[in-house]
């Protein structure tokens, strides 16, 4: 019979769609009104540096928010909404300012309710600029300069923590650690990169590192990229600190700790502030060598939050790696998601209010409570890992940690 | 920091980096020797060398040093290829059109890059890349020291090439005076496209010593760009030998300026030197009076 | 056409004006600015490069100085915004001064002189990651002040008309020079310099002084560019990427042309847009088919759009001649 057969086609249609198994899991019988309850979609904009020098982390940030998009309208959608999915417009931000604002305009004609992205810092700082004359809510999800959120802007909120915070938590664990050590290092040189991030860390760094007890021998910064390490090691080797202290992207940080390797420098320990490659599980996989007992502090996720190990395995099986830009970037969109089911509304005005008052909690973040001032979670802070027996392992603060640290290094 | 215990392993360094800058020197040496045009895509170009003797290794297990014997003549071919269908057609024979050009390659290449193989760095992990030769002053890289050593093969193969063959001649003949060599009956856009390759050719192996230390990904080739272009004018323009001594004193300055004013600002180093050559040799430190 | 008049000037900007008045999206609005900012940087480069005959690719060395002038002297030293857009202007020039003098009184041509224009943007960028002033690496925010008297604008219409008038500026300098005796020298020095020599142009001197005029008009597309955007370091003010954007604007255009930097401006964007729309979200596509058609414009339209356009009415004229004389015969 024609009906029956085609009751039978859309019951076999439901099951294989996203919609279909969330209506079996929600236990809807009559299929039929669960997809007449769609409500008209929220939309999304999605801003990532996909092409240019930053693609890499721009198409990771990408993933985590698609990834996330798609988990949110498969559980149901908002429900505030009746059952509304989130529709991403994706923006290429093409790794520089005026793409990321171009993107903006052009995401705000599309009537977007909120954006998520940006990346870098510069970036973030026009693109929230730019969403701030409609304002349109911004979640800021990497970009860790301290004057994204000193602005005054209202529509502007990160979730994860800026640099100030990174570095100070990053030398108060130094302390802790090395104290618990016994205090074998002291001396100290420093090797960043020289734009906003790294050279903003060392100004830091540089300023309360002797406060705590250090020495800082010397600080080498280097641009972005550099070809070759060997003189930077040749110092290091020459100078001879206890701690190396290197804060630089992905590539640079791998071609340190190689050369660190050829030339047999080996400090008692290697603790990275916002390291490009130190808590890289692609970094792990392609050197476990080089890689071993490295620290740092960095973004990363909780490492007890079942939510956050299924992510990484989705991840995993995607064939990517599970760097953070991933997971701060669904971390955004799942608090954008909270807002607008307690905004139980798609305007503007309405999300930057209930995103001042999140107090949101199911995150993947080892973060302390959520809590908005402005525009900026005090709640949000990095943690330090260590690589051991090749895997990250959380080694502090106590409430995340999976493992102890080694520190110093054991001589091999 | 005059200390010799820094000091001489800072310029060998110098001296097997300045090899590797030489060789992608000498590609862009020759094609501006000859074509007269600053080729924009020379960056591009070498990431997808790099690209090539990273699959090549990926896919087919070669080693990188064995590599270079299969794609070394694959890219020359892709090179007189570019030169004689794509570039030199497109140009009308304009100067600044093939700036153009060559920048729209640029562009193409790169992006194709991007878009094929995504953003990724990928590296290769070789057994032998952390080998290192106790120079007893320094510890220096295996596979840098057999960069250095190839880099030195290859430009004095090319300049046999140039000096000895029936065709290097006609290329000299062509980079001396190109209307009287047409005259003479050689054939000037299959020469222009012979130097092409041969350009192209020079990456090729540039990018098979590279890739055991270096990494690469979609913008790699950019960064040796501007080194490149610096080396081609201070060993004079059209010069493989000033090429490759130029290629190693640039090599052995970054080193120094990097060690004594820091890596960001050491690299003002290779420019400053470069607008004083400009200025006071323009012929180049070592290359013949054009 | 390659030599419009006043009145030619004055109705393509009177045209363009209107666009605000056209229409509110924002959209569009921001598109137009970018595109008149890279048609204003092209301007510079095409008076030195398509009158002048000497093409630089450091022009960056320009915008930035322009941009951080005008970022420093607000941020750091309380000018006023209008100000500080203005020593920036001046500040270009002086640089632009300089670095001819140097290069040009060296006999510096040709390629040779392209890439000592590199050489020196790429000292000043480096130089600017490193130097406190410029806030080395972690650049420079210009803080939000929406007020006029802060160079700075609620609406984006204003910041247009802005831009507008300093490409009308830059158009109205074009034409002085076409129609003056400089320009008559300065075209002279660049289709022979030695004969313009022997016959008493002081062909140094006029290089110089295109130098400072080109850089001038570059210095102003950088100043706004930080007003508009409000944030540069050292990479945008300095980087390749505005060097690269002023040649290509003009060469696309038409080289030495007074709308050949302004129709290329236009061009070049709206390729770009077109690509990203074509291709949709896949990273790299659209700029592959950027550059594809970027060289497809250089094989047909060797001498850029005004050149095209050019044939075109050439061709028409043809037509015409030939179906009167058919008529007539």
């Amino acid at each position: 019979m024609s009906h029956g057969s085609g009751w039978i086609t859309r019951r076999r249609l439901l099951r294989t769609t996203g919609l279909g198994a969330a209506a079996a899991a929600t236990g809807l019988v009559s299929a039929p009104a669960a997809l007449r309850a769609q409500g008209s979609a929220v939309k999304l904009g999605v801003l990532h540096p996909v092409s240019g020098a930053l693609s890499y982390s721009g198409q990771q940030g990408r993933l985590g928010a698609t990834i996330a998009i798609e988990e949110v309208n498969a559980a149901g959608g908002i429900k505030a909404l009746g059952g509304a999915k989130i529709e991403p417009v994706l923006g290429d931000a093409q790794s520089t300012p005026e793409g990321g604002n171009a993107e903006v305009e052009k995401m705000n004609a599309a009537g977007v309710a909120a954006i998520v992205g940006g990346y870098a810092s510069s970036i973030c700082l026009t693109a929230s600029q730019t969403a701030a004359r409609y304002d349109l809510p911004y979640l800021v999800d990497v970009g860790v300069a301290d004057n994204i959120v000193t602005r005054g802007l209202k529509n502007t909120f990160r979730f994860g923590p800026g640099f100030g915070v990174i570095a100070k938590t990053a030398l108060d664990n130094l302390v802790t650690i090395n104290d618990q050590a016994g205090k074998p290092a002291k001396t100290v040189m420093i090797v960043n990169e020289d734009s906003l991030f790294g050279s903003g860390l060392a100004k830091l760094l540089n300023a309360q590192l002797p406060e705590r007890g250090f020495h800082v021998l010397e600080t080498i910064p280097h641009p972005t990229p550099t070809r070759d390490f060997n003189n930077v090691v040749l110092k290091i080797k020459a100078q001879n600190p206890d701690l190396v202290i290197p804060a630089n992207y992905y590539n640079e940080y791998v071609l340190l700790a190689r050369t660190m390797q050829q030339q047999r420098v080996r400090p008692k320990g290697i603790y990275s502030v916002l390291g490009g490659a130190a808590s890289s599980y692609k970094f792990v996989k392609e050197f476990p060598e080089a890689a071993q007992y490295i620290m740092d502090c960095n973004h990363w996720f909780d490492p007890r939050n079942p939510k956050a190990l299924a992510l990484k395995k989705k991840v995993d099986d995607c064939g990517e790696f599970y760097t953070y830009e991933v997971y701060m970037n669904y971390s955004c969109v799942l608090l954008l998601a909270d807002a607008l089911e307690r905004a139980a509304s798609a305007e503007r005005p309405k999300i930057i209010a209930a995103l001042e008052s999140s107090m949101f909690s199911e995150q993947v973040m080892p973060y302390g409570p959520t809590k908005f001032v402005n525009g900026q979670n005090q709640g949000a802070a990095p943690v330090n890992t260590q690589v051991l027996g090749n895997d990250i392992q959380v080694i502090f603060p106590q409430a995340f940690a999976t493992a102890k640290p080694v520190f110093p290094v054991p001589r091999a | 920091m005059l200390s010799p215990t820094i000091l001489a392993p800072a310029i060998l360094n110098g001296v097997l980096t300045g090899a590797v800058y030489a060789l992608v020197a000498l590609g862009l040496t020759l094609i501006y020797g000859v074509l007269h045009i600053i080729n924009f895509a020379h960056g591009a170009l070498l990431t997808a060398t790099m690209f090539a003797a990273f699959f090549a290794h990926r896919l087919l297990g070669l080693d990188p040093y064995l590599a270079a014997l299969v794609l070394t003549p694959l890219f020359f071919v892709l090179g007189y290829g570019l030169q004689r269908f794509v570039i030199g057609p497109a140009a009308h024979g304009d100067d600044r059109n093939v700036l153009l050009v060559t920048l729209g390659l640029a562009v193409v290449i790169e992006n194709a890059l991007l878009y094929a193989f995504r953003a990724d760095t990928r590296t290769l992990n070789l057994g032998y890349a952390f080998d290192v030769v106790d120079f007893g002053i320094a510890f220096l890289a295996v596979p840098r020291v057999v960069a250095f050593g190839v880099a030195l093969v290859v430009a004095l193969l090319l300049w046999l090439i140039l000096s000895l063959t029936d065709t290097g001649k006609a290329i000299r003949a062509v980079a001396k005076e190109r209307l009287g060599a047409e005259l003479s009956g050689i054939d000037v856009a299959h020469i222009f496209a012979v130097t092409f390759g041969l350009g192209t050719a020079c990456l090729a192996v540039a990018a098979c010593l590279l890739i055991p230390t270096y990494y690469v990904n979609p913008h790699v080739g950019n960064a040796f760009v501007l080194v490149a272009f610096t080396i081609v004018v201070l060993g004079g323009m059209g010069s493989v030998t000033g090429a490759l001594l130029g290629g190693l004193f640039v090599g052995v300055v970054e080193s120094l300026c990097g060690l004594y004013l820091g890596e960001s600002l050491g690299q003002i180093g290779i420019f400053v030197m470069f607008i004083l050559v400009l200025l006071f040799r323009p012929t180049g430190l070592f290359g013949a009076r054009a | 056409m390659s030599r419009p008049s006043t009145t030619q000037i004055f109705l393509v900007i009177a045209v363009l004006a209107t666009v605000p008045l056209l229409t509110a999206s924002n959209v569009v609005l921001n598109f137009l600015i970018v595109a008149l900012l890279i048609a204003l940087a092209g301007q510079g480069w095409n008076v030195l490069g398509g009158y002048g005959g000497q093409y630089s690719f450091g022009h960056a060395a320009f915008f930035g100085t322009g941009a951080y002038l005008t970022a420093i002297l607000q941020t750091r030293y309380g000018v006023n915004a209008w100000g500080a857009f203005a020593l920036g202007i001046m500040g270009g020039a002086l640089i632009g001064a300089a670095i001819g003098a140097v290069t040009f009184r060296s006999g510096l041509r040709g390629s040779y002189f392209a890439l000592v224009t590199l050489a020196f943007a790429e000292v000043l960028r480096i130089l600017a990651s490193v130097a406190p002033i410029t806030g080395a690496g972690v650049g420079i925010l210009i803080p939000l002040d929406l007020r006029p008297q802060a160079f700075q604008f609620q609406s984006r219409a204003p910041f247009y008309w802005i831009v507008l008038a300093l490409v009308a500026g830059s158009l109205i300098i074009v034409h002085r020079i076409e129609q003056s005796r400089f320009g008559a020298w300065l075209v002279a020095v660049r289709e022979n310099e030695d004969a313009a020599s022997a016959l008493g142009v002081d062909a140094t001197r006029i290089k110089v002084a295109a130098t400072a005029i080109s850089a001038a008009i570059t210095a102003a597309a950088g100043g706004f560019y930080a007003q508009y955007f409000l944030f540069i370091d050292s990479g945008i003010a300095f980087g390749p990427w505005i060097s690269i954007e002023a040649l290509l604007a003009p060469i696309v255009g038409g080289i030495g042309t007074a709308f050949g930097p302004l129709l290329g401006a236009f061009v070049v964007k709206a390729l770009g847009e077109l690509a990203k729309l074509a291709t949709g979200d896949a990273p790299g596509l659209d700029l592959v088919i950027y550059g594809s058609v970027l060289v497809l414009i250089v094989a047909f339209a060797p001498r850029g759009i005004v050149g095209l356009l050019a044939d075109l009415r050439s061709r028409i004229e043809r037509l015409r001649s030939s179906v009167l004389q058919r008529a007539h015969g």
